[in-house]
């Protein structure tokens, strides 16, 4: 199972949206079966009784009255923003040409 | 008069403080004075607020002389590590990603020194995304150890730890996913808290892994530790996991030590081979002290320990992977446009191409992958699994001892550069920090000594049940108080003067 190629790593950077160079791409198909041949001693008693535990300390869902709190203004939200119109983010174009 | 202000602990500088025998001016300007002598050898800080830090000590001492009552550490000067967002201080986390970035809001245990009256000076070092055992992950260069300036500090908070132990502040804050408060504190000869999951909120902690990342205190006495939890800790409606019952003081555990009938347990597969000989010792030597008076050793098996890396390394990719989805390049930090343009997907591709460092794409990858369609259950599933197996290990110690003790990590400082091209080797560093991180439960290092063989800072760790972090203090400020009686004057006392590095700079200068 911890076979992996550099055509899955190349894969799974995309939906990472990280642009890997081949470079990287090559590096990291080598380093990722090391990990993963490590990691894989989980499945050594991680059996089938064994309940998951997702959090460390019991927790109940938490709720609040629904009622406005403070917030950030407009200006302190977009503060830290690479492109804005004064009073919303801009992105780059969503769909490309071909779309 | 300087010289002797930064040597003070955060404790007594607090009561000179309130004495009104020394200015939260002249103690902040003490430390400025020092991190601008040392830092460029050190390189602790990131950022370093100078005539900003100033003029908020000016205000506490003003409100001070108009009668305003404050906590015992108003007035204090405190490091904090850049994974905590701050207002008006830039916060980068140690990544490119952010650099520059300022926050509209500060981090929920920010705030509270804040209101505690405490000074903050400035941003601390880390590897990026608290990602690594030695800040070498950092995009903006390693922090150096102050006991031997070519050895790591520590990671991921090796800049909060080194700053404390070169005495460019008294205390800082820290955050700890799988050691990162605890081993920087094993390595530089200081102490470290990593206080029970929801101890302290989350809020404005730039999310590592969420079910793992803990902020607690770094400092070099437990006393001081204890004060700082006692101002970081408590509920938070603002983080959903925070714990809403109260806590009792953890100064007051330090100020009651007494390990008198104390259950102290060994775990037997933290104590073996694997460990330098050195760091054992002092390990050893440390528990017969406290068996001495009065602490009961007995040895006990945690069977589930050694699968907690491996779990680890598939639980924090994933969350991590899913947390750093936030750097789109659209609401802040970076934004990096291919040549000619592109849609927004490819504009965030080749963003995080370049604003994040190898190690955050190597397990950005690895945590994809652990996530993805046909693996889920074989590894992230799995790894779930090991963490109630890991529970279970705690429960059944607990249930015969108080506390349980370990060797804070493997080996004293290594050399900078020397693990950096061989990621599992690196992740080993935390063999004995994750479990506490993967049950939630809390875990303190307090110095035990030097190793004979290279003369650099061992540190001794303590586990207590989740909700009973005062144990740790209790147990902490009663071996810290055993061995400064042997040692006649605190470990730190001991690293090298780094003034002349900075003499030596200025001559080569000259020159």
């Amino acid at each position: 199972m911890s076979e992996i190629s550099a055509e899955q790593v190349a894969h799974l950077a995309n939906l990472a949206r990280i642009a890997l160079t081949e470079e990287e791409i090559e590096h990291l198909t080598a380093e990722l079966g090391q990990i993963m041949q490590a990691v894989e001693k989980v499945s050594e008693v991680a059996t089938p009784d064994v309940p998951p535990t997702s959090h460390p300390i019991p927790m109940q869902n938490v709720f609040r009255d629904d009622v406005v709190g403070e917030t950030l203004t407009v200006e302190q939200t977009l503060s830290g923003a690479p492109e804005t119109d004064g009073s919303r983010f801009v992105v780059s174009a969503i769909l490309g040409e071909e779309q | 008069m300087s010289d002797h202000l930064i040597r003070l602990t955060a404790a007594e500088l607090g009561e000179r403080l309130a004495a009104g025998e020394v200015s939260s001016v002249e103690a902040t300007r003490a430390h400025l004075d020092r991190i601008a002598a040392v830092d460029g050898a050190v390189h602790a800080f990131l950022h370093v607020e100078g005539e900003r830090a100033l003029e908020t000590a000016a205000d506490i001492d003003r409100r001070r002389a108009a009668g305003e009552s404050f906590g015992p550490l108003a007035g204090v000067p405190i490091a904090i590590k850049d994974v905590l967002v701050t207002e008006g201080m830039p916060s980068t986390a140690g990544s490119r990603i952010l650099e520059g970035w300022v926050p509209p809001y500060d981090a929920t245990p920010v705030r509270k020194v804040r209101e505690a009256g405490m000074i903050p000076l400035g941003k601390t070092n880390m590897d990026e995304f608290a990602m690594g055992s030695s800040t070498e992950h950092s995009a903006y260069g390693p922090t150096h150890n102050p006991w031997d300036l070519e050895r790591i500090p520590g990671g991921s908070g090796g800049g909060s730890a080194a700053s404390v132990a070169s005495f460019e502040a008294p205390l800082a804050l820290g955050s700890d996913t799988g050691g990162s408060i605890r081993q920087p504190a094993h390595v530089t000869g200081t102490v470290g808290v990593k206080p029970t999951y929801g101890a302290v909120s989350r809020y404005g902690s730039i999310a590592l892994a969420s079910s793992l990342d803990q902020i607690g205190p770094v400092t070099r006495t437990v006393l001081d530790a204890a004060l700082l939890h006692d101002v970081i800790a408590g509920h938070d409606p603002l983080d959903s996991t925070s714990i809403p019952e109260p806590w009792p003081s953890m100064a007051d555990a330090v100020r009651r030590a007494d390990v008198t009938g104390l259950r102290i347990g060994v775990v037997k597969q933290l104590d073996s081979d694997g460990f330098q000989a050195g760091v054992r010792q002092r390990f050893h030597e440390a528990l017969e002290l406290l068996e001495r008076n009065g602490a009961e050793i007995v040895e006990v098996s945690a069977p589930h320990f050694e699968y907690s890396i491996a779990a680890y390394y598939l639980i924090l990719p994933a969350e991590a992977s899913s947390n750093l989805a936030k750097f789109d390049s659209v609401r802040f930090g970076l934004r990096v446009t291919p040549d000619g343009g592109g849609t927004v997907e490819q504009v965030m591709g080749a963003t995080r191409e370049a604003g994040f460092g190898p190690e955050v794409k190597r397990r950005i990858i690895l945590g994809t992958y652990a996530l993805s369609a046909g693996y889920y259950d074989a590894y992230y599933g799995s790894a779930q699994k090991v963490r109630t197996l890991v529970q279970r290990d705690f429960d059944a110690a607990f249930a015969n001892v108080d506390v349980l003790a370990t060797p804070t990590a493997p080996t004293t400082a290594f050399k900078l550069g020397e693990k950096l091209d061989d990621p599992l080797a690196m992740y080993l560093n935390d063999v004995a920090t994750i479990p506490a991180n993967l049950a939630g439960v809390p875990g303190i290092s307090v110095p035990a000594g030097l190793a004979p063989e290279d003369g650099l800072p061992v540190g001794i760790q303590f586990l207590a049940p989740a909700r009973e972090d005062a144990r740790l203090y209790n147990v902490g400020a009663a071996l810290e108080h055993l061995l400064l009686a042997e040692w006649g004057a605190p470990l730190l006392d001991r690293a090298p003067d780094l003034s002349r590095h900075e003499l030596t700079a200025t001559e080569e200068g000259a020159l």
